[in-house]
C-alpha cells in the first residue's frame, strides 16, 4: 500500500493534473448544460497549464530574473544561481490568452443560442430544433426518403 | 539594399503578416465605405497568392527557405521553414482563398446582411491562422495559429443559418477545444523530454528516446487531436453540421482548406517531428491510420447517400475524401504518398467548386434540397455544368483530377500488397456515383410541374468566374497531372519518406 502512495507522492503534480483534466473532460462530454460544458473546458485547459507550470519547476530554483546582472562585481555569484525554466511560463501565458478567447467566443455563442431557443439545456435545444425542422427534410420525408437520424 | 530586396528577404513571414494586418484594417476600410471590404480582401488575397507562388518557385529552384523571426537563431527563436510540403499547401490555401474571396461578394451580401465587414475581417484572420499553421517550424507557434484558425472558423460558422449555425458552431467549439488541448498536451510532453520547440531540432533529438513512453503518449495525443481536426471517422461528429449551416462562402473556404491544413499538420508531425521509421515500423501508426481512413472512406460515402440537403451530402463526402488523403499517407510508400498529397490539391479544387455551386444555387433559388433541383439544368446551365465536372472528378472519371489521385492510391495499395484498399477505393467510387447521380438526375432529367416558367437565370459573374476557373483546373490537372507530380509531389514524397538518402 505504501508503495502506491510513494509513487503518487513522488509525482503528485502529475496526478493532480491528470485528475483535474479528467474532471474537465467528463464535464465537457457528460454535462447537458452548455455553461457547465464551458466550465469543463476551462478546467481541462487549466489542468494542462498546471502540467506545464509544474514542468518548469527546478528544485531550489529561483525566479528567472538575472541575479547580479547589473555589475561586473556580482558576476561571479551569478553562475551559482539556479533558475526555474521560464519557457513553459511564457508558453502558458500565450495559452491562457487563447483559452480566454475560446471562453469568450463560447459564451457569446451561448448567448445567441439562448436568444434563439430560450434555454441553455442541451435536451431542450435538441427538442426545439426537432420542432423547427427546416422545410427540406420535410420534403424528403414526403418522398419517402429515409432521413438517417443525426447524432 | 533596395526596397524590393528588403521585401524579398521577408517574403516568408509576409504570407502571414499581410492577411493579419489586412484583417485588422478591414473594419476601418468598411467604415469608409461598406462596399470596399470586398475589394480589400481580394487585393490582400491576391498579394498573398503572389507571395505564396513566389515562395514555392524559390523552394523548387533553390531549396528550403528558412526565416528567423527577429533574427533569433533556431532552436531558441521561432523559425519559419518553407519546404516543398508547406510551400505547396500555402499556394493551395492562397489560391482557394483568392477564388472564394472573388465569389463572396454577392453571397455574403445576401447571407450575412449587415455583417459583411466583420465577415471579411474574420475571413482574413482565418487565412492568417491557416497560413501560420502551415508555414511555421515551431511547434508551439503552430498551436497558437491552430487556435487562431479554429476561433475564426467558429465565428464564421456561427454567422450561418439562424440557430442551427450557432449550435453547430458551439459543438465544433467543444470538439475543437478538446482537439487543441490534446495537441497542446502532446507539445508539452515532447517539450518535457527534449527541451526544444523547434520541429527540426526535435526530430534530431527524438530518435534516441523513442523507447520513452512519454514520446508514445505524445504521438497518441497528436494523432487523436488531428483526427478530430480533420474530421476522421469516428471523430467527425462536428463536421456535417458545421459545413451545412455555415454561410456558403465560409462553407467553401472551410471545406476546401481547414481539413486540408489539418491533414498537412498530421503529415508534418508524423514525418517532420517524428521520423518515418518511428511512425511506420516502430509504432505502426501509419497502418492504423490507413485502416481508419479506409473505414472513413466507406462510411462517409454511405452516409452521403442518405442526405437530401446538398451541403450536408457534400460534407459527408468530405469525410470520405479526407479518408483518401490519409489512406495515401497511411500506406507510407512512395506511390501511395504521392496519391495522398496529390489529393490534397485535388480535393481542395473539387470540394471548393462543389460548395461554391451549392452556394450559387442557394443564392439564386433559396433551395438546398437536392430533390427540388428539378429543371435547374435549364435555369442555371453554367453552374450546373461546373457541378457536373467537379462531381465527375469526385467520382474519378479519367481526364479529371479525381482520377489521377485515385489511380495513384490504387497503385500504392497494390504496391503495399493491401488489395483490400483497392477494393475500398473502387467501392467508394461506385457509392460516389450513387450519391452524385441523384443530383444529376434531378438537375437534368427532373420535370417540375412549372417547367414552362423556367427561364435562364444564371448566377452573377463574380460567382461564376471562380467556379468556372476551379472546374477548368479540375480538368487541366486531370490531363496534365505531370506538372504538380513532377515538380512538387515526387520530390516531396521522397523527402518525407527519407528515401533519397537524405541525412
Amino acid at each position: 500500500m505504501s508503495g502506491i502512495l510513494d509513487i503518487v507522492y513522488a509525482e503528485y503534480n502529475y496526478w493532480i493534473y491528470v485528475t483535474l483534466m479528467m474532471i474537465g473532460f467528463y464535464a465537457m462530454i457528460a454535462k447537458k448544460n452548455l455553461i457547465k460544458k464551458i466550465i469543463g473546458a476551462n478546467i481541462f485547459q487549466t489542468a494542462i497549464f498546471l502540467f506545464y507550470i509544474s514542468l518548469a519547476d527546478v528544485t531550489k530554483g529561483t525566479a528567472p530574473i538575472l541575479v547580479g546582472g547589473h555589475g561586473a562585481e556580482h558576476a561571479e555569484h551569478a553562475a551559482d544561481v539556479i533558475y526555474t525554466n521560464p519557457v513553459p511560463h511564457c508558453l502558458i501565458l500565450t495559452a491562457i490568452v487563447v483559452a480566454v478567447s475560446t471562453t469568450a467566443v463560447a459564451l457569446a455563442l451561448i448567448i445567441r443560442i439562448y436568444n434563439e431557443y430560450g434555454s441553455i439545456e442541451e435536451d431542450v435545444i435538441l427538442a426545439a430544433r426537432k420542432e423547427l425542422q427546416p422545410e427540406f427534410s420535410e420534403h424528403a420525408r414526403q418522398r419517402g426518403v429515409a432521413e438517417v437520424s443525426e447524432q | 539594399m533596395t526596397g524590393f530586396e528588403l521585401i524579398a528577404t521577408h517574403l516568408p513571414i509576409l504570407t502571414v503578416v499581410v492577411p493579419l494586418i489586412a484583417g485588422f484594417l478591414t473594419p476601418i476600410v468598411g467604415w469608409i465605405d461598406r462596399r470596399l471590404p470586398w475589394y480589400w480582401v481580394m487585393l490582400a488575397m491576391f498579394v498573398v497568392l503572389l507571395i505564396a507562388g513566389n515562395n514555392l518557385v524559390t523552394v523548387i529552384n533553390s531549396g528550403t527557405i528558412q526565416y528567423k523571426l527577429g533574427g533569433w537563431d533556431p532552436p531558441f527563436g521561432i523559425e519559419y521553414v518553407i519546404d516543398l510540403l508547406n510551400g505547396f499547401v500555402c499556394l493551395i490555401i492562397a489560391f482557394i482563398a483568392f477564388m472564394v474571396s472573388i465569389y463572396s461578394k454577392e453571397s455574403v451580401k445576401k447571407e450575412v446582411p449587415g455583417k459583411t465587414t466583420p465577415f471579411y475581417s474574420v475571413f482574413l484572420l482565418l487565412i492568417t491562422g491557416l497560413m501560420g499553421m502551415t508555414i511555421t517550424g515551431d511547434i508551439f507557434n503552430f498551436y497558437v495559429f491552430l487556435e487562431i484558425s479554429s476561433l475564426t472558423a467558429y465565428a464564421l460558422i456561427a454567422m450561418g443559418d439562424r440557430g442551427d449555425g450557432v449550435v453547430a458552431s458551439f459543438n465544433y467549439l467543444i470538439m475543437g477545444t478538446v482537439a487543441a488541448s490534446f495537441i497542446l498536451l502532446g507539445i508539452g510532453y515532447l517539450y518535457a523530454v527534449t527541451g526544444t520547440l523547434n520541429m527540426a531540432d526535435m526530430q534530431n533529438l527524438l530518435p534516441s528516446i523513442y523507447q520513452n513512453k512519454v514520446v508514445l503518449a505524445a504521438l497518441a495525443f497528436f494523432m487523436v487531436g488531428f483526427s478530430i481536426k480533420v474530421g476522421l471517422f469516428p471523430l467527425h461528429a462536428w463536421l456535417p453540421d458545421a459545413y451545412t449551416h455555415a454561410p456558403s462562402t465560409a462553407s467553401a473556404l472551410i471545406a476546401g482548406l481547414m481539413t486540408k491544413v489539418g491533414a498537412y499538420a498530421m503529415i508534418r508531425f508524423m514525418f517532420g517531428v517524428f521520423t518515418p521509421d518511428f511512425v511506420i515500423t516502430t509504432t505502426g501508426m501509419t497502418n492504423i491510420l490507413a485502416w481508419a481512413a479506409a473505414l472513413a472512406i466507406i462510411v462517409g460515402s454511405v452516409l452521403a447517400i442518405a442526405q437530401s440537403d446538398i451541403k450536408r451530402m457534400l460534407a459527408y463526402s468530405s469525410i470520405s475524401q479526407i479518408g483518401y488523403i490519409l489512406l495515401g499517407v497511411g500506406l507510407a510508400n512512395m506511390i501511395g504518398m504521392e496519391g495522398g498529397l496529390l489529393h490534397v490539391l485535388n480535393h481542395a479544387l473539387m470540394k471548393c467548386a462543389l460548395f461554391l455551386v451549392a452556394g450559387a444555387i442557394f443564392y439564386k433559388t433559396g433551395i438546398r434540397n437536392l430533390y427540388q433541383f428539378k429543371g435547374l439544368g435549364k435555369k442555371m446551365p453554367v453552374t450546373t455544368t461546373v457541378f457536373m465536372i467537379a462531381a465527375l472528378s469526385m467520382i474519378g472519371v479519367p481526364g479529371t483530377v479525381g482520377f489521377t489521385s485515385k489511380w495513384y492510391l490504387a497503385l500504392g495499395s497494390v504496391d503495399a500488397g493491401q488489395w483490400i484498399f483497392v477494393f475500398v477505393i473502387l467501392l467508394s467510387s461506385l457509392l460516389n456515383i450513387v450519391y452524385f447521380w441523384r443530383v444529376f438526375d434531378n438537375i437534368w432529367f427532373g420535370h417540375p410541374h412549372e417547367i414552362e416558367h423556367i427561364k435562364k437565370d444564371e448566377a452573377p459573374l463574380t460567382m461564376l468566374a471562380p467556379m468556372v476557373i476551379l472546374a477548368l483546373l479540375c480538368v487541366f490537372f486531370g490531363l496534365f497531372a505531370y506538372y504538380p507530380v513532377h515538380y512538387v509531389i515526387e520530390p516531396l514524397s521522397v523527402e518525407l519518406l527519407k528515401l533519397g538518402g537524405m541525412p
